[in-house]
């Protein structure tokens, strides 16, 4: 399933709602949550906004879905993104999957996360004391806000 | 008609983030539209230039050799930071 939304989530109502869905049938969750940090490249961040493509987002997010479906044995997928303003410690994006065996469920939530941040067609722009940039892909791959 | 779309640093760089336009007469794919729109010259020019810029044709990921036709979708959009 796939979310993108400018509202908060909780990831742990999320896994939660995840474990009830696949009752028996999933062994384990793997999840990972991104989370907008206090510095990046060596500047204080006040806000991070974040853009994106209406439409071709939920694409790219669906097909990147259904990738990691053909590729291992799972049971459920959950992608949540946020896009507008955001605030250091604020929840970003959160990228879960389930399925009956835990090694499947991991390479799963990595290879979502993985390509999701090469390919969702999102951007992120900061808000630093000198004024506002946009998050380059080569400051992302050395110090993402998101490791 | 088509639809243009720019995002981001590129949709600020140029001041328009939506534009229609009557697909312009022999221009047929994504190289020859850019360069079409480079040709506006100023900010064009040098914006639509740069190296790194994705595109996109009816939201699917494109390449310049991809085709353009009347009704379609054109984006472009520097890399993704998202996640």
């Amino acid at each position: 399933m796939i979310r993108v939304q400018t509202a908060d989530f909780d990831p742990g109502a999320e896994l939660e709602q995840l474990r009830r869905q696949n009752r028996g049938r999933a062994g384990a969750v793997v999840s990972f949550t991104g989370l907008v940090r206090d510095l990046n490249d060596g500047e204080k961040i006040t806000q991070m906004t974040l853009e994106h493509y209406p439409g071709m987002t939920e694409q790219v997010l669906a097909d990147l879905e259904r990738e990691a479906q053909a590729r291992w044995e799972l049971t459920a997928t959950l992608i949540i993104h946020r896009f507008g303003p955001l605030t250091p410690d604020d929840h970003i994006v959160f990228v879960a999957a389930a399925s009956a065996h835990r090694k499947q469920a991991f390479l799963a939530c990595e290879y979502l996360i993985d390509t999701l941040k090469t390919r969702a067609p999102f951007w992120k722009k900061e808000t630093t004391p000198d004024g506002e940039r946009w998050v380059s892909a080569a400051m992302e791959e050395e110090s993402g806000p998101t490791g | 008609m088509i639809r243009l779309r720019f995002f981001a640093s590129l949709r600020e760089t140029l001041g328009v983030a939506d534009e229609q336009l009557e697909l312009p007469e022999g221009i047929g794919d994504v190289a020859a539209l850019t360069r079409w729109l480079r040709d506006r010259g100023g900010v064009w020019k040098h914006a639509l230039a740069e190296r790194q810029l994705h595109v996109a044709v009816n939201q699917v990921l494109a390449t310049p050799d991809t085709g353009i036709r009347d009704g379609d979708e054109v984006a472009w959009f520097p890399p993704v930071t998202g996640g």
